[in-house]
């Protein structure tokens, strides 16, 4: 289900470890050796992080038999953002659409008999 | 001025943030969102049908309506918690599509004076993953566009 894999893109981001992983992966490539350096944690434990972001399509690995290096897929985060930015035009929309009601209401309420 | 909506995503809290302002009293902003058939007339886009189911605003009051579009229907709900005239209106919010994602809403209703209104509202949820996908898919129209982009990425 669609759902499911949108849920997983933002279960994903939900670390703070993989945050930081995604961070630096977006200056550079890195194998999992250089992405385990600076964290108290096995290169295991990071091997896990790394198989959630691939399973959510945030990051892929080479295919550099040795090295393997993993990869941000960044497109993922172009529609991240431009979810964002879909939800700030759709409420500036709705708020247009307000603002044209706004004009024609009477001033005084029907109902009431209120000025307003 | 304020005269783009402004959307802010907190840091701190799963939280978002949407602060606009209107060429409207307070007043007239409030009956804009308390009146059924007024508010039907702005909150869905326009060409979507936009049903309302029931809609009872007051304290402990609750609200269905649904946008349809192409076939698909989209249901929205929610109880309204607290209503107070001109000011406040505090409320739940979920899309039927996902019952587990409920939004705790307050629309602040500022008195800017000379006619004028500010509309703070706010969306709580329970996590920060709830609340980027809220943002992602909190809107009826573009959400299965964004989830077969997705699927595609995904794919591959």
């Amino acid at each position: 289900m669609p759902a499911d894999q949108l849920s997983r893109v933002f279960a994903a981001l939900a670390d703070p470890t993989r945050r930081d992983m995604v961070a630096r992966l977006a200056v550079r490539d890195a194998t999992v050796g250089e992405l385990a350096e600076p964290y108290q944690v096995t290169v295991q434990a990071v091997s896990k992080h790394l198989k959630v972001l691939e399973d959510a399509g945030l990051v892929s690995r080479g295919r550099d038999a040795q090295r393997r290096p993993v990869h941000l897929e960044a497109e993922v985060f172009d529609l991240m953002t431009k979810w964002i930015e879909r939800y700030q035009r759709q409420a500036e929309e709705r708020y247009q659409r307000l603002d044209a009601l706004l004009q024609e209401m009477p001033d005084e309420d029907p109902t009431t008999g209120e000025r307003q | 001025m304020t005269r783009k909506a402004e959307v802010v995503s907190d840091p701190d809290v799963p939280l978002v943030r949407i602060t606009r302002e209107f060429d409207a009293p307070p007043a007239k902003v409030f009956r804009a969102h308390t009146d059924p058939d007024l508010f039907a007339q702005w909150v869905g886009p326009s060409k979507h049908a936009m049903k309302i189911d029931y809609f009872d605003c007051r304290p402990g009051g609750s609200y269905r309506y649904v946008l349809g579009s192409d076939g698909n229907e989209y249901g929205f709900r929610g109880c309204f918690h607290d209503v107070r005239p001109n000011e406040l209106i505090v409320q739940t919010f979920s899309f039927e599509g996902m019952p587990d994602g409920v939004a705790l809403e307050k629309l602040h209703f500022e008195d800017l004076g000379n006619g004028r209104t500010r509309l703070v509202s706010t969306s709580l949820v329970d996590s920060f993953e709830g609340r980027d996908g809220f943002v992602a898919s909190g809107v009826e129209e573009g959400v299965q566009e964004g989830y077969r982009k997705l699927d595609e990425l995904l794919a591959r």
